[in-house]
């Protein structure tokens, strides 16, 4: 546990310096800034309003931009340390590879939730010095989303870590996922129902799988409950578990998967030649 | 201390090392040579561990250093030909190795003044910043300082200038004992004088290995 806790600390230290980590955290409080800039708050769109309306708009950019940074700065992780030979060396002293995998998935965590986390916590913050009405339970909701999104891509960033030797290769992968996810909340899925050779249900199924999309569903339906803005999407998902029941499968599944994938690449790590 | 048998190692249609066969002991100090490509380096990987054998054992005082990694470990202390680009500033690795393996940080620094390098007045800067020689002669202060029964150097007076490979081969000699070394290098002549055991590898294979 010592040594892990040391991983996690020395690669926090040296994310917290890394020229990515001040871009990231940047984007994230900037965005947060932006939308105050712009008057976000006073508008009302679609019923919604204040810090609600805010944070609404956070959590649709954080779909979008969140997994892609989380996957390029996470995804060179291990296979940059065996590409520099900074690996070799670091592990050539009495650290068992249980702890170093874990530290850093732990240490890696931490980066990149915080950043996204406290922008979170500086909106509620300016909102409350601005008088507003905070809206405690998104905020409750959205810390456990983006906590388990989180989660979600830094598991499959370590698995693709892991299975691949060369950063580049990585970062390729990484763009992929980011891509294909991406594509089947929206374009591929329509394509599909288009072409009309599976059924409906079985395609809300699929997009179900994606842990964006579940992140994205669930970020509408404390705001519309009934999910009416989806159409008859709803009534398949509203049809399957209530609301509260999808609210807590749409936090519990992406955290599943991240430790999911995350065991499978420290499997993987194990198993192979390490440099 | 390391007795490997039989040992073979492929990458995909490669053989790096060829049915090789060594015993380390006690108070050995080995030259490993050969061309680009003998084996050396998989050699050296396979005893720290990195590699998973293809067929045949190798054992560090009784264990294997896969499976008993964190054992294996506390024995030996690498330098490796080319300082990697650590990005920890010289205070957290200095952290990382004394809480990871209970060395004795002043013993760190005891070496690292034996080999002309100021530590304190570069404490805040990151690793990969200081210079060639400079990452060199930390890394082999730690391994000084380690005092682990087994050293691996591989080719480690690379980046350092001539007054620094004799502050270098002066203090292996001060701290010699009873301890295993393995010095990969290419130049017989430098380490001549403080190895015992002379051994050539050429296609994953030994093709001489002279005791003197």
């Amino acid at each position: 546990m010592k040594n892990l806790l040391l991983i996690s600390y020395l690669d926090l230290k040296e994310s917290i310096r890394a020229n990515w980590f001040i871009i990231y955290s940047l984007v994230f409080g900037g965005l947060i800034a932006l939308f105050f800039i712009a008057g976000i708050t006073e508008s009302q769109v679609m019923g919604f309003s204040g810090l609600s309306r805010l944070l609404l708009m956070y959590i649709q950019v954080t779909i979008v931009i969140l997994p892609i940074f989380i996957l390029i700065t996470t995804v060179r992780s291990i296979s940059g340390d065996r590409d520099s030979h900074i690996l070799e060396y670091m592990l050539s002293f009495p650290i068992s590879l249980k702890q170093y995998y874990w530290g850093k998935v732990f240490g890696r965590f931490i980066t990149v939730f915080l950043p996204v986390f406290m922008a979170m916590i500086f909106a509620i913050l300016y909102g409350v010095i601005k008088g507003a009405e905070v809206p405690w339970s998104i905020f409750f909701l959205y810390t456990g989303l983006l906590f388990a999104m989180s989660s979600a891509f830094l598991g499959i960033a370590f698995f693709v870590s892991s299975i691949v030797k060369s950063s580049e290769m990585a970062l390729g992968i990484s763009f992929f996922v980011w891509i294909f996810l991406l594509a089947f909340i929206d374009i591929a899925l329509i394509s599909l129902m288009m072409q009309e050779r599976m059924s409906t249900g079985l395609i809300i199924g699929i997009a179900l799988v994606n842990p964006m999309e579940v992140f994205r569903v669930a970020a509408i339906s404390l705001f519309d409950p009934q999910l009416t803005v989806m159409g008859p999407v709803a009534f398949y998902i509203l049809d399957m578990m209530s609301q509260k029941m999808f609210l807590f499968v749409s936090i519990v599944y992406p955290l599943l998967l991240g430790l999911f994938f995350a065991f499978l690449g420290f499997r993987i790590f194990t198993k192979k030649d390490l440099v | 201390m390391i007795a490997i048998k039989d040992l073979s190692k492929k990458f995909e249609k490669t053989l790096s090392l060829d049915a090789v066969t060594l015993d380390f002991h006690k108070g050995d100090a080995v030259a490993l040579m050969g061309a680009n490509g003998a084996g050396k380096t998989t050699l050296i990987r396979s005893i720290l561990g990195y590699y998973h054998p293809s067929s045949g054992s190798l054992l560090v005082n009784g264990l294997d250093p896969i499976k008993e990694r964190t054992e294996v470990l506390k024995y030996i202390s690498f330098v490796p030909q080319l300082p990697p680009p650590i990005k920890l500033s010289l205070q957290e690795l200095l952290y990382y190795v004394c809480q990871s393996s209970g060395v004795d940080e002043k013993r760190i620094y005891h070496y690292a003044n034996a080999m002309k390098l100021d530590i304190k007045a570069n404490l805040g800067k990151s690793f990969f910043k200081l210079s060639g020689g400079m990452k060199q002669k930390l890394l082999i202060a730690i391994s000084l300082a380690k005092e682990s029964e087994i050293v691996i150097y591989d080719e480690p007076t690379a980046n350092l200038d001539p007054k620094a490979r004799d502050d270098f081969y002066r203090l292996l000699q001060e701290n010699r004992g009873e301890k295993l070394s393995l010095f990969v290098t290419h130049r017989i002549e430098e380490v001549e004088s403080i190895v015992n055991r002379q051994i050539y590898m050429d296609m994953g294979k030994v093709v001489s290995d002279e005791r003197y």
